[in-house]
């Protein structure tokens, strides 16, 4: 469990509509620096808003988002990506109609140093082989782990600081599953990036946070460290399964 | 057979034309799916500034011919991202019928504003060095259509080049097909649509000034039927696939041409028409639309 330290991001009374639906409620949450932090609640209920939200994908209405206590909630989604954040959407998003190699070279469509450039393409490459193997195919050929692999390896290349994850899990066979996950851990160890990751397979996503926050109907009905949401009788029946 | 291989020269000299402009509709309905119905306008002052810059050049000289198609180009670039920043972008986020209602009145503005100073049809230089070769057989290919086909040819490799090698091109296939994922990856949209705007419109203006040299009178209203017909050729090769749109240009040039030799030719203008129909009908998607996955 590492020390409570400065908060990396924080969202504070965050309000988001779309028309008349109350999307988030003063959402309000902080993910200190070098943590994984995960976001837990059922369908619909906000998660994939928050993170729409801090990557200024859609408009907040009132409340704020601060990065490195800086606050950045009006700048445009391009941005956001050039203060350090990453973000692989819901439903992965990789660009179909370009190859493997050249999706991660988008995702470092920022970086100007080609070495660097380089040198992170080798670190994706060798914390997902598969995608070196496929580096010429088209990537809407690719299973859904490789597509997902794809977008954590594309967010990678922007060298980020802050890493969000939107249910890295769905629709991938289980086997899968099981390593994205040990990589999001490595990632977040080795290269010291910071994680908030969305989930609805609650089990996984409490083994490797460090502290976890619950959203029903856009509100945050309970936060936690992970491993007392794991023990908690409410928890265990509402996402766990008993 | 030698009639046949001049009518297909002929023919691949007027589809080359339709390409260049039906690329800028593949291109821009690539990364913002609508309809640019101004292009064809871009496609008359590429034409009149090709006009213009030929006073400042010596014609007839192949030095003086590509300056004045550069310098056409780049204000034509200049012309359609313009119109993008002014009219289009503050509609980003309206109903497509909205944009297409608007690009219609800028095709209007367009027409209207060249037709208050001019009332009479310009003719129009020639800027390039004019010969006629006489081929074994008897096949004639005159300069121009030497320089239609061998400008296309060379537009259309380097428009893949950019599009296929170059990281704006990259970028542009990327918000052609997400554009919320590319802005994910920093990929700011509206730079890449106005760079597409941009390339699209210098197509257009070589295509207005290749046409002028062949048709040599320009009038303000020049860029209508040949823009419909670009925009029919983009459909029939698969509206927002850019091999697509060079084929169908150069298909519908070919066929017209053979129409246009028959002893149907007062059906020239609407063969692009019936091929529309047809391909609506029998390929939707258009003949190139679903086989390939390089969509713009
Ligand atoms: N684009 C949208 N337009 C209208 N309502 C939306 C939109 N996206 C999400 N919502 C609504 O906002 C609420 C939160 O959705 P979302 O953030 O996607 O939930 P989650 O990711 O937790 O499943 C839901 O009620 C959903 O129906
Ligand atoms: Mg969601």
């Amino acid at each position: 469990m590492p020390e409570i330290q400065a908060n990396l991001l924080e969202l504070q009374n965050v309000v988001v509509t779309y028309g008349v639906i109350n999307a988030l409620q003063n959402v309000s949450l902080n993910v200190s620096k070098g943590s994984i932090v995960t976001l837990l609640g059922g369908n619909g209920a906000g998660k994939t808003t928050t993170l729409r939200a801090i990557s200024a994908l859609v408009p907040v209405k009132s409340g704020q988002v601060l990065y490195q206590g800086e606050e950045i909630t009006n700048l445009k989604a391009h941005q956001i990506v050039s203060r350090g954040l990453a973000h692989v959407p819901e439903g992965r998003m990789v660009f179909s109609n370009l190859t493997v190699l050249e999706n991660l070279q988008m995702g470092a469509y920022l970086r100007k140093d080609k070495k660097k450039i380089k040198s992170q393409l080798e670190f994706v490459f060798t914390t997902f082989p598969r995608l070196q193997e496929r580096a010429k195919q088209i990537a809407g050929t690719l299973s859904g782990g490789e597509q997902q692999m794809l977008a954590i390896g594309r967010a990678l290349m922007s060298e980020p600081q802050f890493l969000m994850l939107d249910e890295p899990s769905l629709g991938i066979a289980p086997l899968l599953v099981k390593t994205i996950f040990e990589k999001i851990v490595e990632i977040n160890r080795e290269q010291k990036i910071t994680i908030l990751l969305v989930e609805q397979n609650a089990n996984l996503a409490l083994e490797i946070s460090d502290y976890g926050y619950v959203l029903e109907t856009g509100r945050i009905i309970l936060q936690d460290r992970s491993y007392s949401l794991r023990n908690n009788p409410d928890i265990r029946k509402a996402y766990l399964g008993g | 057979m030698i009639e046949f291989l001049q009518q297909i020269i002929n023919g691949v000299g007027l589809g080359a034309i339709y390409a260049l402009i039906a690329l800028g509709y593949t291109m821009v309905y690539g990364v913002l799916r609508f309809i640019n119905f101004a292009h064809s306008d871009v496609f008359m002052v590429g034409a009149f500034s090709g006009y213009l810059f030929s006073r400042f050049f010596q014609i007839e000289s192949i030095f003086g011919g590509v300056m004045v198609m550069i310098l056409s180009m780049g204000l034509c670039a200049l012309l359609g991202m313009t119109i993008e920043r002014l009219a289009y972008r503050p509609l980003r986020n309206s109903s497509k019928l909205n944009v297409l209602i608007t690009a219609i009145g800028v095709s209007l503005f367009l027409e209207y504003s060249f037709q208050i100073k001019l009332t009479k049809p310009l003719l129009f230089p020639a800027l390039f060095p004019v010969k006629s070769f006489l081929l074994p057989g008897g096949i004639i290919l005159s300069s121009t259509q030497i320089l239609v086909i061998g400008m296309t040819l060379f537009l259309i490799v380097l428009l893949q080049y950019i599009v296929l090698y170059t990281k704006i091109g990259t970028a542009m296939r990327a918000v052609s097909f997400n554009p919320t994922a590319a802005s994910l990856v920093g990929i700011n949209n509206d730079v890449v649509i106005s760079f597409t705007f941009g390339l699209g419109s210098a197509l257009a203006a070589a295509g207005g000034i290749l046409y002028a040299l062949n048709y040599p009178s320009i009038e303000p209203l020049m860029g209508v039927l040949p823009g419909l017909k670009a925009f029919v050729a983009a459909v029939v090769g698969g509206i927002g696939n850019i091999p697509g749109a060079a084929l169908g240009g150069l298909l519908l040039g070919v066929i017209e041409t053979f129409v246009n030799g028959s002893p149907y030719s007062t059906y020239t203008d609407a063969i692009a028409f019936i091929l529309l129909i047809f391909i609506l009908i029998f390929r939707p998607a258009g003949l190139l639309g679903k086989v390939t996955v390089e969509k713009v």
